[in-house]
């Protein structure tokens, strides 16, 4: 039980960790690009403003699902009530 | 936590907060079992979009009356300038005048009410909810209530295979019954015989992957929110219960002032993104290959 656990934990931790690293490069990229493109062409700053927000929202969410994927099982683990029911007595 | 065995604990607290009002079609309550259940609807969920619904569509109602050729009101400003920025998107996505005529209001429909819908998260997460504790047994419903549609998975798949239902049509109506169906067939490879299953299963493994993630993607932002909103709300609970430093009651104040102001450009930031992929995936389904 305990080793269970102990593996649940760390997989938040994982699914929270990996999906930041993912998540800030992501937008690093973005964001550096943005700022390089509006450099070489301030006219197209507004434009581009608005589709690099939309690009931030799609990379976000992906991490932000996983965010609330590690929570769930942080907090109210699904499969818990299974695995009580069925450890040996 | 529960110093006093009182209140309850954390993870019961979550798990409590996280279950649906849920009825079946002969309006009994009951808990959903199975990941995919259709005998049993979310009532909370289907109440709370449907009046948000209509709000919306009152409140546009009414900036439509007021309005004047002369000096725009400041409402009647907001809603114009609303109108203008789904209307050149919609421009610069569906060349098609006459199938604008339908999508464009479409998708200024979605954009408010999924923004209404997602600004439940910004009350108080356990206001509404309290309320029910004393309301709800009181009127017979079970003492259950989520106040957020879109942290509903069914609320945001509806949507977003509404969507997919709309692409369809669309595909049919632009292109016709063989038209698409020679697409459908022949469309990112080529038209050898040989390749028609996997173009097949290209397209439909295309479609199912654009309406759930299209469907999942505002659903995992809203449930993370009010799933982070319930754990702020954990330490206040904390310090109510234990009585013991101030720290907790801190932490709880500025972890929800920080959430709220980022949670602000999330639930925006959603909101325009569903508008946005509607209109791409209908403006998708207006293609010739």
């Amino acid at each position: 039980m305990n080793d269970i656990l102990g593996l649940v934990a760390l997989a938040c931790g994982i699914i929270v960790g990996l999906g930041a690293i993912g998540a800030s490069i992501g937008i690093a990229l973005m964001g550096g690009k943005f700022l390089e493109a509006s450099a070489r062409q301030p006219e197209l700053m507004n434009e581009l403003q608005t589709k690099m927000f939309i690009l931030a929202g799609l990379i976000d969410a992906a991490f932000l699902i996983g965010v609330a994927i590690a929570l769930l099982f942080a907090f109210a683990n699904p499969f818990a009530a299974t695995l009580l029911a069925n450890l040996p007595k | 936590m529960a110093a006093e065995g009182s209140g309850p604990s954390s993870s019961e607290y979550i798990t409590h907060h996280l279950q649906h009002l849920q009825k079946d079609f002969s309006f009994n309550s009951v808990k959903q079992k199975d990941i995919v259940d259709f005998s049993l609807f979310n009532f909370d969920s289907l109440v709370f979009s449907t009046l948000l619904g209509i709000l919306a569509v009152f409140l546009l109602w009414r900036g439509a009356r007021a309005a004047t050729s002369g000096v725009p009101g400041r409402w009647q400003a907001a809603v114009e300038m609303l109108f203008e920025l789904v209307d050149n998107q919609a421009k610069s996505v569906i060349r098609n005048e006459a199938s604008r005529r339908f999508v464009g209001p479409l998708a200024l429909v979605a954009f408010i009410w999924i923004f209404l819908m997602n600004f439940m998260d910004m009350v108080p997460v356990d206001f509404l909810p309290q309320i029910w504790h004393t309301a709800g047994p009181a009127l017979g419903f079970s003492d259950y209530l989520r106040v957020v549609p879109t942290a509903d998975l069914s609320t945001t798949l509806g949507m977003s295979t509404f969507v997919l239902l709309v692409c369809l049509y669309y595909n049919v109506k632009i292109k016709g019954l063989g038209g698409w169906g020679h697409e459908l067939i022949s469309a990112p490879f080529g038209s050898h015989p040989v390749l028609w299953p996997f173009n097949f299963l290209m397209q439909i493994i295309e479609f199912v992957a654009k309406t759930v993630s299209h469907g999942m993607r505002l659903f995992g932002n809203m449930f993370a929110g009010e799933l982070v909103f319930m754990l702020i709300a954990l330490m206040g609970g904390a310090w109510a219960l234990s009585a013991t430093g101030m720290s907790m009651a801190m932490g709880h104040v500025i972890a929800g002032s920080i959430w709220t102001l980022f949670h602000v450009l999330v639930i925006v930031l959603q909101a325009f993104i569903f508008m946005m992929l509607t209109l791409i995936y209908i403006g998708q389904a207006h293609d010739q290959h």
